[in-house]
């Protein structure tokens, strides 16, 4: 099992015929995820890497009965193709485009919560359930399949924890990276709960950093919903306030969303935080430990 | 995107929020003249800095504060010269101050309350919302500490806008009577459609005034704007001031490099931000001191690399610099490929320890070792930490 994608995801990518898009789908097909087509409008009828090009996810929905898509969209245009893909009832939405205006995502947010589709993003490297579906921009080799749950604010900063524990043995089910952005499609509470729903997760990483509450608010719900091992660890203790630290989303304000005061709540509520980056898998290994005792 | 409090009024005038008339003087003579074009008995002289705390501050080596009530032509010139091409220091600009360019010469007020009002855009409803506080003319964040009870919100959609009942339940909350009530109504709708024409961030009236009179004006204004907005505001981007930015970040930005300087001697160079953040930690923690935050991004190619490189030794404070990759999108060959080309350009003259990981991990390691450089190469994070601290520790005691 797993959450979000497996390998009966159908994957369309809107923006396949840029650079980038092309590029990744090139990835994923490697990986051996079934990518089904794309979309750019007005390159219907095209071909890339022999998969059809569409007008519209409607009409792609339509034709290749594709359940998930791949956002590679310019910022200025990227929701309004998560708008799109939502409209055309796909199920599971990853934006991977930096730098979208935070009200053009306020917008976007509000039609999306209301709707049956997932949003992934944007900011973020995807979705992988390793051994049977990548939807993003990870190096797939780095990933095993196993029992640990992964989710995380950042990119690069994921795959040395997943590496980590691969290294270790611990493979994982699902790793999702929730975006950079200050508003996100998908919360670590919507994640923990589906892990924690999710029969092949058995333990869960997570990476947060400074800005916001998202980590405090996920560390009450482990409190109170969650009685699988949860590791944590926190990036930007060393950042100083008011500064943005590359993600949008990463600024200490108003003394708020210090990696501190996040590390506390995380502790309070029983997760087991690794003091260093290299600590990562470490602490994961240890809060297994602990919850079987 | 940070702007002057002048540039923040001008843009609220021209979106019909009242503030009071004012004008920016670039020299002594400038502010007199001002005084006299304002035409009133009473003037006050602020120093323009986008940093706040102006009121309290004080300009180094001086006893001239930030801000300043003057009566007079002679006293505006004079408080002009105590503060123009001076270092002003406020709680928020650090001991080394910030250099006064410009001064805002603007008519007095009469203020019968101080009020606060302010917007952002809050994750957790995902959306942007009004605060209002009747503590104005305070340190907000001081509040929301404090007494947390005196803060009002107001949640909206940015198009639909602040509805009405919403302003009235706000400003009978603020205690306003009258025709403050239609005032404020049409003050916070106003701004409020401000904030989302212009892709704001933050707008901050501290204090919001209401005059004996009952009408409300902006006393102080502080407008910054969503970065990622800017390409959809060109007009926004010429109100930049440069010569309040640090140098080394904006050339950063220009090369598409994210880039935080920092006080440490431990330069580093980094692909993502959440690794960049965890490096800077990572480096802390053994001991060390970051020197910057840089994320070279995923699709970095070698001349945005070397002048990454070019940008952390032009650092003076710099004594050891550690290249920290984990490669996904951007691929380990790429990087030793820039470190090469770097270090021919620019010279390396400090240590350099370098950890790759991830996409073409091998041939990038060998490129590196077959080279003749004396890079120190770390495997693993706490590795490349434990190095590079040592590194700079002993380049600083040469």
């Amino acid at each position: 099992m797993s959450i979000l994608i497996n390998k009966n995801t159908r994957v369309l990518c809107q923006g396949i015929t840029g650079k980038v898009g092309q590029f990744h789908t090139k990835g994923c097909l490697e990986y051996g995820t079934k990518m089904v087509g794309g979309v750019t409008p007005g390159k219907g009828g095209e071909k890339v890497l022999d998969l059809p090009v569409f007008d519209t996810v409607a009409e792609a929905v339509e034709k290749t009965g594709a359940d998930a898509t791949m956002i590679f969209v310019p910022p200025a245009f990227t929701a309004d193709a998560i708008l799109e893909a939502v409209d055309a009832g796909i199920k599971t939405v990853i934006a991977i485009t930096e730098g979208v205006p935070v009200l053009d995502m306020a917008r976007a947010y509000e039609i999306v919560r209301r709707s049956k589709s997932t949003l992934i993003g944007p900011n973020c490297p995807g979705v992988i359930t390793p051994e049977e579906c990548k939807i993003g921009i990870m190096p797939g080799y780095i990933h095993k399949k196993g029992p640990v749950g992964v989710m995380s604010r950042s990119g690069t900063l994921t795959y040395e924890a997943v590496w980590q524990l691969s290294n270790l043995g611990l493979g994982q089910s699902t790793c999702v990276g929730l975006g950079g952005d200050p508003i996100v499609g998908t919360s670590f509470i919507d994640l923990l709960k589906m892990f924690q729903d999710d029969p092949a997760t058995e333990a869960i990483l997570m990476m947060g950093e400074i800005g916001g509450t998202a980590e405090e608010e996920a560390a009450a719900y482990v409190r109170d919903h969650v009685t699988k091992p949860v590791a944590a660890f926190i990036a930007g203790r060393a950042a100083p306030p008011g500064k943005r630290m590359g993600h949008a989303g990463a600024i200490i304000s108003g003394g708020k969303g210090t990696a501190t005061e996040k590390i506390a709540a995380l502790e309070a509520a029983g997760i087991e935080v690794a003091q260093s980056p290299a600590d990562m898998g470490e602490a994961l290994k240890r809060a297994i430990g602990r919850k079987r005792r | 995107m940070k702007i002057h409090e002048y540039q923040a009024k001008e843009i609220l005038r021209k979106a019909g929020v009242p503030v009071p008339t004012g004008i920016v003087a670039r020299t002594p003579e400038e502010a007199a003249e001002a005084f006299r074009t304002l035409g009133g008995k009473l003037a006050v002289v602020k120093a323009q800095i986008h940093a706040g705390g102006r009121g309290k501050g004080k300009v180094k080596g001086s006893e001239q504060r930030g801000v300043e009530l003057v009566r007079s032509a002679e006293d505006a010139a004079r408080v002009a010269t105590g503060l123009l091409n001076r270092e002003l220091v406020t709680i928020q600009t650090g001991e080394a101050g910030q250099a006064v360019r410009q001064v805002l010469v603007e008519e007095g007020c009469d203020i019968a309350r101080e009020l606060y009002l302010g917007i952002v855009v809050d994750r957790a409803s995902a959306g942007p919302v009004l605060m209002v506080s009747s503590e104005g003319g305070m340190n907000i964040e001081d509040v929301a500490e404090k007494t947390p009870e005196l803060i009002f919100k107001e949640q909206f959609h940015p198009d639909a806008g602040l509805q009405a009942f919403q302003a009235r339940k706000l400003a009978w909350r603020l205690g306003l009577k009258g025709k403050s009530v239609a005032a404020a109504e049409k003050f916070m709708k106003q701004l409020c459609r401000v904030f989302v024409e212009t892709d704001a961030s933050l707008v901050e009236i501290n204090p919001l005034v209401v005059t004996g009179a009952g009408d409300l004006i902006a006393l102080d204004a502080k407008m910054t704007f969503d970065d990622n907005a800017m390409f959809r505001h060109k007009d926004l981007g010429e109100l930049r001031d440069i010569s309040e930015e640090e140098p080394a970040e904006i050339r950063a930005a220009t090369a598409g490099l994210s880039y935080v300087k920092l006080d440490g001697s431990i330069g580093c160079l980094v692909n993502g931000a959440g690794l960049a953040m965890s490096t800077m930690d990572l480096i802390k923690l053994h001991g060390g001191e970051p020197a910057n935050f840089l994320d070279v991004g995923g699709g970095a190619n070698v001349d945005q690399v070397t002048e990454a490189f070019r940008i952390l030794l032009a650092d003076k404070n710099t004594k050891a610099v550690l290249v920290n990759i984990f490669g996904g999108i951007m691929r380990c060959t790429t990087i030793a490929n820039a470190i090469l080309a770097a270090y021919k350009t620019v010279g390396f003259n400090v240590p350099l320890v370098v950890r790759l990981e991830g996409t073409e991990v091998e041939e990038g390691r060998k490129i590196l070792a077959t080279s003749d450089l004396a890079i120190i190469g770390a495997e693993g994070l706490t590795d490349a930490a434990k190095k590079v601290v040592a590194a700079a520790a002993n380049n600083a005691a040469c």
